[in-house]
């Protein structure tokens, strides 16, 4: 059983991706298998990379339990997704020029992530938007 | 084709060798984009047969190839890392190279020498 919480901050551009690299990395060594490992690792890089663009910064956590399920929610402050409908549009998005500079605002991250996961919630308002995705890992 | 072909072929330098075994490897398939999202999301190829083409010089190109399993990638139009960015390589396992040719001059080699696209 491991539940670990990871802190990220708004428009961190230097760490991006770092905290993907070290779930992946912990996944890795606990023998997930490589094809669930990618999907994982795409869909929490691609999670992070929209709270770093997107939010007022928020929190990572990851659960896995003996049962072999393994969940990952990203919890921000806000502000909020202001259309869930166009956000899951591929092409669509908001992202600043900042963000297309590193390869990043191309509207495919929501999408990507739902097609990679085998489970996907999203709740979002003005004071914060939940993501929770989870994998069968077993 | 090997690695040692295709780094012929564009007339590559390294930038990066983390794993000098990677260079007799046989390699297939090629994501050739400089959005990483468009990689995360249509890359389907097996990733040790694949290498990443890009102009995108950031850690994040070496983060996307870092989550799809691949580790060679190749910049293109000559461009060269950061110091910081070599590092960030270097502890990822990662093989990096540059060459001069022009993205659509590299993907039209590789493409005539039979190398397939990513998006299977």
């Amino acid at each position: 059983m491991i539940h670990q919480h990871f802190r990220v901050e708004k428009e961190d551009y230097a760490n991006a991706g770092r905290i993907s690299s070290q779930i992946k990395q912990m996944l890795k060594q606990l023998g997930v298998s490589s094809e669930v490992l990618r999907r994982i690792a795409i869909s929490c890089y691609e999670a992070e990379i929209n709270m770093i663009i997107h939010s007022y910064g928020g929190e990572v956590v990851l659960s896995l339990t003996a049962e072999g399920q393994c969940e990952l929610k990203f919890a921000d402050i806000g502000p909020g997704i202001e259309d869930v409908e166009k956000a899951m549009t591929p092409g669509w998005s908001t992202a600043k020029a900042s963000a297309r500079e590193f390869g990043f605002g191309a509207g495919m991250g929501l999408p990507n992530i739902k097609r990679n996961c085998d489970e996907f919630t999203l709740t979002t308002s003005p004071e914060g938007t939940t993501l929770v995705i989870g994998f069968r890992v077993l | 084709m090997t690695l040692n072909k295709i780094i012929e072929l564009l007339k590559a330098e390294p930038l990066c060798i983390s794993d000098p075994n990677c260079l007799h490897r046989s390699f297939e398939h090629v994501s050739a984009t400089d959005l990483m999202s468009d990689a995360l999301a249509l890359v389907q190829s097996d990733s040790e047969k694949t290498i990443l083409v890009t102009g995108l010089v950031h850690a994040q190109s070496l983060r996307t190839a870092e989550m799809l399993d691949i580790n060679v990638v190749v910049y293109v139009r000559g461009k060269i890392m950061s110091e910081h960015d070599h590092q960030l390589a270097k502890e990822m396992g990662m093989n990096v190279f540059t060459t001069k040719a022009s993205m659509y001059d590299a993907c039209g080699i590789l493409y005539s020498n039979g190398l397939l696209t990513a998006v299977v």
